[in-house]
C-alpha cells in the first residue's frame, strides 16, 4: 500500500504544461445564458475575417445557472411597458438602480424569448377559455411572437417546460458560432492588460482541466460573463449538502475578480441575495406564491406577513415597503423578524393553497395541478423533489418549511452587484452613464477599454434572469463587433512573457510538487494549503463576521474590521495554494476568485454606512436607511498598478417618474 | 444529493477517452478510472444534483442518493429522457410512487434555427440582428 501523499485526481498535473497561444478579435469568456446570447449574435455583425473564440469552463450544453433547467422565464415584457419593468426592478432593489440599463434590457428581452420558443422551448399558453396548456399542447395556440397568450404567474413571469432550456439555447449558440470557435473545459483565470495602452484589455490566460495545457489568448475585445458567486458563505448544509447551493455551486466569482483585477470599476457589490427557499432542498417558491397563491405561516400558524405588525414594519421602509409588491429583501426581513422572536419555523401552507384551487377543478385538472407542482421542482431543483419523496411529503397533505439561504452575489436575479458599465447611446441617457473610447459610446463596456460584460457581471440592473442575460449578451456582442471595427489598428500586446504567465497559472502545481513528499498524507503539509481547506476557511470567516446565517445576516464595523484582516491573510496564504491534479488546480483558482470577490463585497458593506437591504444584511452600527447620505451607488476600484483600493459614491439619477 | 455510478452497469463509455458523464458535468465531478474502466463522482460535496450525468448516461448507470446530511434514506427520483419528453419516476420512502411526464422540446434535436445567413445591416443602431430583420421599433421612453 503506497503512502497517501500522492495526487488524488485522475489527471495529474505536471511541471511543464503544453502552451497554446492564440490571437483573436473577440473573446467570450463563459458559456451560460449571457455568453450563449453573445455567441448567437456576434457573427450576424462580424465581418467574415473576424476571429471569434468562446471559452467555457464546462460544456455549454449544460453550463451556467440554467444547466439543470428552469420552470419559468422570469422576464418577458409582452403586453407590459419597459418603463413599468424599470419601476418594478427599482422598487425591489430599494430605489438604487441604473434605469438606463434596465429600460434598454426591457426593449430587447422579448426578442430572445421569441427565439427560445422558435428553437423548441415549450412555453405554456392560455387557451380560448383561459385554461392553461403546457408547452406542447399550447403549440396549437401559436407562438408568443404571433400573439398567443403566455401563462403569467406574476406580471413579468411566464411558465415553461424548461428541463432542456439550456440545451436548446446552447445548441443555437454553438451552431451560430461554429464549434471550431469554441473551447470547452478551459478555465480562464486572469485577464491581461495591454502593454502599450493604459487601461485597455488585451488578452486572457487559463488552462485546460482535461490536459496539462495553458492557453494564452490575445484579443482586441473580451466579454467576461462567468456568472455570480456561490459557496462564499457557510452554507446551511455543511456535509455533502454544501453542493446543494441555491445558485450554481460552480459560480466562483470569476466574473468580478477577473474584471476587478484589471481595474474595472465595481458597483453595488454590497448588494447580495439571500433567497427564502424550501428548506434544505432550496426548491423554488415563486410558483407557490404566484401560481398556487400559497401563504407562509409562522410557527404559531399565523399569516404573519398580513399582520398589523408587519404592515407597521414595512411602513418604516416606505415607499419601497409600502408598494403593491413587497421588495424581496423586506419579505425576508419579515420572516427573520418572526424567527428571531421565536415564532419560527416559517411554513409554506401548500395544503390550504392546493385545497383552495382544487375546489374549482375536476379530477383530471386536479391531477394536472399536482403534476405542475412537481414539475416546478423537477425542471430546476430535482433534489427538492427527492427531499419531498424522502420525507413522504405530498404537498396537498403535508406542508413544508421555508428558510432564507446563505448569501449569494449576483447581478441577474433579485440582486444587483457587478461592474459599472456604460449604458446605451441614446440622447436621454445621462453623460455620467455612458462612455466608450475615442469619442464613441460602447453599451455594456466596463470602465476598462475593450472589456465588456453581461448577465451577472452587470451591476445596478437586477431582475434580468435567464432571458434578460441572453439578451444582454447579444447587446454586448454587437458592441464588441463595433469596437473591433473601430479599433482596426489596435494590436494587442501582452506585458508578461509566456513563461511568466505559465508560472502564474501553474504556481499551485509547482507548490504541490515541490512539497508533497515532505509529509506522509497529502492534505496535511505545513508548506501549502489545499483549496478545500481554504474554501472552508473563507466560509467560516464570512459566516461569523461578514453577516452570514450565523448572526441572522448581522455584521458591524468591528466585525468587518476583523474579517478584512482575515481576508488579507487568506490572500497571502493563497500564494501557497497547492494542486496535485487538474481538477484541484481549477478549485485553487476558484477559491482565489471567491476570496477577492468577497473582499469587494465586504469593502462595500463597510463603506455604505446604512442598512439599505434589511433582510439581505444588517450593519448593526448603521441600522435603517439613510437617504440623506446614502441615496447613491457605491462603486469601487482596485488599481492593478499600485494594488490600492478606492471606494466612493456615485450619483444615482432618476430617469423614470413613479407610476 | 450526490450522483453515484452503479459499478455493474458502467462500461466507461466503451473505452473512449471521455465518458458521457465527464463530458456533461458542469462542475467537472465525473471522472473515469481508466484501469477499472468505470466512472465515479470525485467530489460528492460539490454535486449540485443537476442530474445532467443521470440524464446523459447511455447505460442508465448513474443515479442519485440524497445528501447524507439531511435526506433520509429510501427514496429515489429517476428521469427517462426521450427526444420530446422527460418521464420522472418518484419513489417515496413510504412506498408511494408517482410518475410525471413533461415536454422538454418542441423541435427535433439539432434543428434550432441559428439564422446562419442573417447578416445585420446597421452596426451603429441599437437593434439586434433579428429585431432589425423584423423592422422592430425601439419603444420611446416616457421620462421624467
Amino acid at each position: 500500500m503506497a503512502l497517501p501523499n500522492k495526487p488524488l485526481g485522475e489527471t495529474k498535473a505536471v511541471r511543464d504544461p503544453a502552451v497554446e497561444e492564440r490571437e483573436v478579435d473577440i473573446l467570450i469568456v463563459g458559456g451560460g445564458m449571457a455568453a450563449c446570447g453573445a455567441a448567437f449574435e456576434v457573427k450576424k455583425w462580424a465581418s467574415d475575417d473576424m476571429k471569434i473564440l468562446l471559452v467555457d469552463k464546462a460544456a455549454m450544453e449544460r453550463s451556467g445557472a440554467v444547466a439543470q433547467g428552469l420552470s419559468a422565464i422570469n422576464t418577458y415584457i409582452g403586453e407590459n411597458k419597459p418603463e413599468d419593468y424599470v419601476r418594478m426592478v427599482r422598487n425591489d432593489l430599494m430605489g438604487l438602480v441604473r434605469e438606463d440599463l434596465i429600460f434598454d434590457l426591457g426593449c430587447h428581452v422579448d426578442d430572445s424569448v421569441h427565439l427560445f420558443e422558435e428553437w423548441g422551448l415549450p412555453i405554456w399558453k392560455k387557451d380560448e377559455n383561459n385554461k392553461n396548456l403546457d408547452g406542447k399542447k399550447g403549440l396549437k395556440m401559436g407562438t408568443l411572437k404571433s400573439g398567443a397568450k403566455p401563462v403569467r404567474t406574476g406580471k413579468w413571469q411566464i411558465m415553461i417546460n424548461g428541463e432542456s432550456y439550456k440545451r436548446i439555447v446552447a445548441e443555437a449558440a454553438k451552431k451560430a458560432l461554429g464549434v471550431e470557435n469554441i473551447l470547452e473545459r478551459v478555465f480562464i483565470v486572469e485577464l491581461l492588460l495591454d502593454a502599450n495602452n493604459e487601461n485597455q484589455v488585451a488578452g486572457a490566460v487559463g488552462f485546460s482541466v482535461r490536459e496539462n495545457k495553458v492557453y494564452i489568448i490575445k484579443a482586441k475585445t473580451i466579454m467576461v460573463a462567468c456568472g455570480g458567486a456561490v459557496n462564499i458563505y457557510m452554507p446551511r448544509s455543511v456535509g455533502e449538502g454544501k453542493g446543494r447551493a441555491w445558485y450554481p455551486v460552480w459560480n466562483a466569482g470569476s466574473t468580478y475578480t477577473m474584471a476587478m483585477k484589471v481595474g474595472a470599476e465595481l458597483s453595488m457589490m454590497e448588494n447580495r441575495f439571500t433567497p427564502a427557499r424550501f428548506k434544505d432542498g432550496y426548491g423554488p417558491v415563486g410558483a407557490w406564491f404566484l401560481l398556487f397563491k400559497a401563504k407562509t405561516l409562522n410557527g404559531l400558524g399565523e399569516n404573519f406577513a398580513a399582520s398589523e405588525a408587519a404592515k407597521a414594519e414595512l411602513q418604516k421602509y416606505a415607499p419601497y415597503g409600502t408598494a403593491a409588491v413587497t421588495p424581496t429583501c423586506l419579505r425576508n426581513h419579515l420572516m427573520l423578524f418572526e424567527m428571531k422572536a421565536g415564532r419560527g419555523p416559517i411554513i409554506m401552507d401548500t395544503v390550504t393553497a392546493l385545497a383552495e384551487i382544487a375546489k374549482t377543478l375536476d379530477k383530471k385538472e386536479l391531477k394536472h395541478l399536482e403534476s405542475e407542482a412537481w414539475e416546478d421542482f423537477l425542471d430546476m431543483t430535482c433534489g427538492q423533489a427527492n427531499l419531498w419523496c424522502a420525507t413522504n411529503t405530498e404537498p396537498e397533505k403535508k406542508n413544508s418549511e421555508v428558510m432564507p439561504t446563505e448569501p449569494y452575489l449576483l447581478g441577474s436575479h433579485s440582486g444587483c452587484c457587478g461592474m459599472w458599465v456604460s449604458g446605451p447611446d441614446y440622447d436621454w441617457v445621462p453623460a455620467a452613464y455612458k462612455w466608450g473610447d475615442k469619442g464613441k459610446v460602447y453599451n455594456r463596456m466596463t470602465t476598462v477599454i475593450g472589456l465588456f460584460t453581461a448577465g451577472d457581471g452587470v451591476g445596478c440592473s437586477g431582475h434580468k434572469f435567464s432571458s434578460g442575460s441572453h439578451a444582454e449578451g447579444r447587446i454586448a456582442a454587437k458592441q464588441m463587433v463595433r469596437f473591433v471595427r473601430d479599433h482596426a489598428d489596435f494590436k494587442p500586446t501582452l506585458k508578461q512573457t509566456t513563461k511568466e504567465l505559465v508560472d502564474m497559472v501553474y504556481k499551485p502545481v509547482y507548490t504541490f510538487l515541490d512539497h508533497c513528499n515532505y509529509t506522509t498524507a497529502v492534505d496535511i503539509n505545513p508548506n501549502y494549503v489545499k483549496p478545500s481547506g481554504m474554501a472552508l476557511r473563507l466560509m467560516k470567516a464570512t459566516h461569523e463576521y461578514g453577516g452570514g446565517t450565523a448572526t441572522y445576516y448581522m455584521t458591524s464595523s468591528k466585525n468587518l474590521e476583523i474579517v478584512m484582516d482575515m481576508l488579507a491573510t487568506m490572500r497571502e496564504d493563497c500564494e501557497k495554494l497547492a494542486a496535485g491534479d487538474l481538477h484541484e488546480l481549477m478549485r485553487a483558482w476558484e477559491i482565489y476568485h471567491r476570496i477577492w470577490t468577497v473582499e469587494a463585497h465586504l469593502r462595500h458593506i463597510q463603506f455604505r454606512k446604512e442598512t439599505r437591504y434589511p433582510g439581505f444584511y444588517y450593519q448593526a452600527d448603521y441600522p435603517g436607511q439613510d437617504d440623506a447620505n446614502w441615496f447613491c451607488f457605491v462603486n469601487s476600484k482596485y488599481d492593478p498598478k499600485t494594488g490600492q483600493w478606492s471606494v466612493f459614491k456615485k450619483d444615482y439619477i432618476k430617469l423614470f417618474p413613479d407610476a | 444529493m450526490p450522483s453515484y455510478v452503479i459499478a455493474e452497469k458502467c462500461d466507461g463509455c466503451k473505452g473512449g477517452d471521455k465518458t458521457a458523464c465527464m463530458y456533461i458535468c458542469p462542475n467537472d465531478l465525473m471522472v473515469l478510472d481508466t484501469t477499472a474502466m468505470k466512472a465515479y463522482n470525485q467530489e460528492p460535496d460539490q454535486c449540485w444534483e443537476c442530474f445532467s450525468c443521470v440524464k446523459i448516461c447511455p447505460n442508465q448507470a448513474i443515479e442519485v442518493r440524497g445528501y447524507s446530511d439531511f435526506v433520509p434514506l429510501g427514496s429515489s427520483i429517476m428521469p427517462m429522457m426521450s427526444s420530446e419528453d422527460v418521464m420522472w419516476t418518484c419513489k417515496f420512502r413510504n412506498g408511494v410512487i408517482k410518475r410525471f411526464k413533461f415536454p422538454i422540446r418542441t423541435t427535433p434535436e439539432g434543428e434550432a434555427n441559428a439564422y446562419p445567413n442573417l447578416k445585420g445591416k446597421d452596426l451603429d443602431s441599437p437593434l439586434l440582428a433579428t429585431e432589425e430583420a423584423d423592422g422592430y421599433q425601439i419603444p420611446k421612453p416616457a421620462l421624467l
